[in-house]
């Protein structure tokens, strides 16, 4: 599904991937944890294309196609999803409005016929479900006066709408509270099947307590140093991470 | 954000959509403006005695004033001299009885414009008199108003229909001595709208105006003047569109507004004019005086507009609260692209006792514009209890054009409650990856934020608008983030 070789990365003249390689197959949970600034965010923008991300070396192949070629937009069309560590605020702009649109561009794209409004409307009410989001939230503002959880629960639920082949939550358990977390954990839960791989980028264990991963890697300084099972996680939550770019070293 | 550099040309280069000069013999005056010129758009229009008089005291006055310099504005001196003042369609003098008299080539125009009158006729709720240039051809929906007792037709008919309103009304509201532009247009002005809704009588249907300026060269001086007598109620739309010139055009229209006891009037204007290039070269100048008089106890004026175009707008569209519990509106959407400059906003003067005036502006830049909002609020010590709300935001797209804020509030009796709220943001390169993110392509997650912010101010045009509206504003945004 997803093939990374060598991806290096730098944000202006500061290189952050240094030579990243990841595999990731369909139907795997792989948890991408590390230290603050080993480039765990810059792997999730570069991957989602966000601007302002030089890639100057290596490539990363999905589903046959050339990632980096494409647009921020094709890559979503092509299943790509990115739950964001901030999801921005977009006053006056219906949060149903907002994602009736991406589901239309994404349907369009597909050769689908768009959804009206009362299809698309059964459609979420289904989907609301999953992570036991408020009705009052889908007719506010895009996250304006959301709370921090109610903001990460709000990309959670466009996820499940959405329907991705690739997921990536970016530091999607960081200022949740542990209800908020069990809640949204859930909901990333229930969207795990064969076809859909999901990337958890994450500072600490306690999301995996949560979503058990297939594979855990460990991101320090631009390159993946160390890779291992769910125990990975369990370790480096007793030991920290210096033992492991000890050992790396 | 990025685009690539292809994309932007594409986009840049788009010709504006309605840029293009129908080709009409048309019976111009020799620019210039002196007495004689006054004299003749006078007596071309058949107009009596009385209206001369007024004309040339307002030109007279004209004479004595200097043009404003206190917007925030870059104007290139305007040579008086060198306009021509009267410019009429040649099909006039044999007088139009109905649309199949008029100039196939007028009609033409109108089709291209996406306001075919033929089908208009059909349209539900909508009268159309249709200025092309300084006079007026055609209008429809008259039998359904007469039967109302509502009249709605060119200025200059009414002027010869009905004098005694047109007398007692006319400059009641916009003085002819006002301005230097609401001067000019008094002395010069050749039509424009006339509605009279009489006591009790609710408006049966919207009524619009579509101005067009098209002959070369011609400053278009349009002077519309709307009674709302005792509890009536009337919507009044217009909507502009102008064809591709170099050289530009000096628009300087006057609106007067006058809302009697209970009576309501809402005056919504969404005003596409040709903007000039991307170099900032051609555009229309649209320097108007736009005023409403709130002259009856409990009356209400709402204005709402939608500037997308021009080169430069002068524009103020004010209520003067007299009545006591009288009411005024301000809802703003201006967006300034390329080399554009705006400098609009409203003055809200209260007089009466328990007024109350609401406005909302909210202002666009992208590229190189500027753009101001200018605002008076200003509570008489007559006005007891008067209440203001005013909030400004402005949008920033890209980081060489700017905007400005020029709020000024006189609060003369301390009863009064004045509020102003004012934001300026920058569309975020955040905001808009996100919503790319989602799939949404680049232009259309421009569009809707932009409509996002936009929102409290669509929601007060009427529906068909509205749509005209958030169009005209993709239009005008187009590439703009770059």
């Amino acid at each position: 599904m997803l093939n990374i070789q060598d991806l290096h990365a730098k944000i202006g003249n500061k290189e952050i991937l240094k030579g990243l390689n990841l595999s990731v197959n369909a139907g795997e949970v792989h948890a991408i944890m590390g230290p603050n600034g080993s480039g765990k965010s810059t792997l999730a923008n570069v991957l989602a294309g966000r601007n302002g991300y030089d890639v100057t070396k290596g490539t990363v192949e999905y589903e046959g196609k050339d990632l980096l070629e494409l647009a921020p937009e094709e890559r979503a069309w092509a299943g790509v999803f990115l739950a964001f560590q901030y999801p921005v605020e977009i006053p006056g702009v219906n949060n149903v409005y907002l994602l009736k649109a991406a589901v239309n561009a994404v349907r369009k794209y597909r050769g689908q016929t768009e959804l009206d409004a009362v299809e698309f409307l059964g459609l979420i009410k289904e989907k609301m479900k999953i992570v036991k989001m408020k009705e009052d939230l889908l007719n506010r503002s895009v996250n304006e006066g959301f709370s921090g959880g109610e903001k990460k629960r709000n990309e959670i639920f466009q996820m499940s709408v959405l329907e991705p082949k690739l997921a990536i939550l970016d530091e999607t358990d960081s200022g949740l509270d542990i209800d908020a977390l069990k809640i949204v954990s859930e909901g990333v839960n229930s969207l795990r099947n064969e076809e859909r791989s999901i990337i958890l980028v994450t500072h600490y264990q306690r999301l995996l307590d949560y979503i058990k991963p297939d594979h855990v890697h460990v991101l320090s300084n631009g390159k993946i140093i160390k890779s291992g099972g769910p125990d990975l996680a369990l370790e480096l939550e007793e030991k920290g991470y210096d033992w492991i770019k000890e050992e790396a070293a | 954000m990025e685009i690539n550099t292809e994309n932007v040309e594409d986009l840049v280069s788009k010709d504006y959509e309605h840029g293009f000069v129908t080709d009409i013999d048309t019976d111009t005056v020799a620019p210039g403006l002196n007495e004689e010129t006054i004299a003749f758009i006078s007596k071309k229009k058949e107009e009596p005695e009385w209206l001369l008089e007024w004309r040339l005291k307002a030109y007279r006055h004209w004479l004595t004033m200097e043009d404003p310099t206190w917007a925030h504005l870059d104007i290139e001196h305007i040579d008086y001299q060198a306009i021509s003042y009267y410019s009429a369609p040649k099909s006039k003098d044999d007088a139009p009885k109905s649309l199949d008299e008029v100039d196939p080539k007028l009609l033409e125009t109108y089709e291209k414009l996406g306001i075919p009158l033929q089908e208009q006729k059909f349209l539900a709720g909508v009268a159309v008199d249709a200025v092309f240039d300084s006079v007026s051809v055609a209008t429809t929906f008259k039998g359904k108003l007469a039967d109302a007792g509502v009249i709605f037709c060119p200025f200059s008919e009414a002027v010869k229909e009905h004098p005694e309103l047109v007398k007692k009304y006319l400059g009641s509201v916009v003085p002819a001595a006002d301005n230097f532009f609401g001067a000019l247009n008094s002395a010069v002005f050749t039509d424009g709208s006339f509605v009279y809704i009489p006591k009790g009588v609710r408006c049966p249907m919207e009524l619009s105006t579509y101005f067009r300026i098209n002959a070369s060269n011609t400053g278009q001086f349009e002077r519309t003047l709307i009674i709302a007598d005792e509890k009536s109620h009337v919507s009044y739309l217009e909507g502009c569109t102008a064809p591709m010139r170099d050289e530009n055009q000096l628009h300087a229209a006057v609106v007067e507004l006058v809302a009697l006891e209970d009576a309501e009037i809402k005056y919504s204007t969404v005003q596409n004019w040709y903007p000039g290039d991307e170099n900032g070269v051609g555009g229309i100048y649209n320097f108007v005086t736009k005023r409403a008089d709130c002259r009856g106890n409990n009356s209400k004026v709402s204005w709402t507009q939608v500037e997308t175009g021009s080169a430069i707008t002068w524009k103020y569209p004010s209520c003067i609260l007299k009545g006591d519990n009288s009411v005024g509106e301000f809802y703003s959407v201006a967006v300034t692209n390329n080399h554009q400059q705006a400098d609009t906003g409203t003055k809200m003067i209260h007089i009466g006792k328990n007024t109350s005036s609401t406005i909302i502006s909210k202002g666009i830049s992208a590229r190189h514009a500027q753009q101001s909002y200018r605002g008076l609020v200003k509570i008489s010590k007559s006005a007891e209890n008067a209440r203001n709300y005013t909030q400004c935001d402005s949008l920033l797209m890209g980081d060489q054009c700017g905007a400005h804020t020029f709020p000024y509030i006189e609060a003369k009796n301390s009863s009064a409650t004045v509020e102003h709220e004012a934001t300026t943001s920058k569309i975020g390169d955040d905001q808009l990856f996100y919503c790319m993110q989602r799939g949404i392509k680049e232009e259309d997650a421009v569009n809707m934020i932009v409509n996002g912010f936009c929102k409290e101010v669509f929601k007060e045009l009427p529906m068909e608008f509205a749509v005209e509206a958030q169009k005209l504003l993709g239009i005008t945004l187009e590439g703009a983030v770059g």
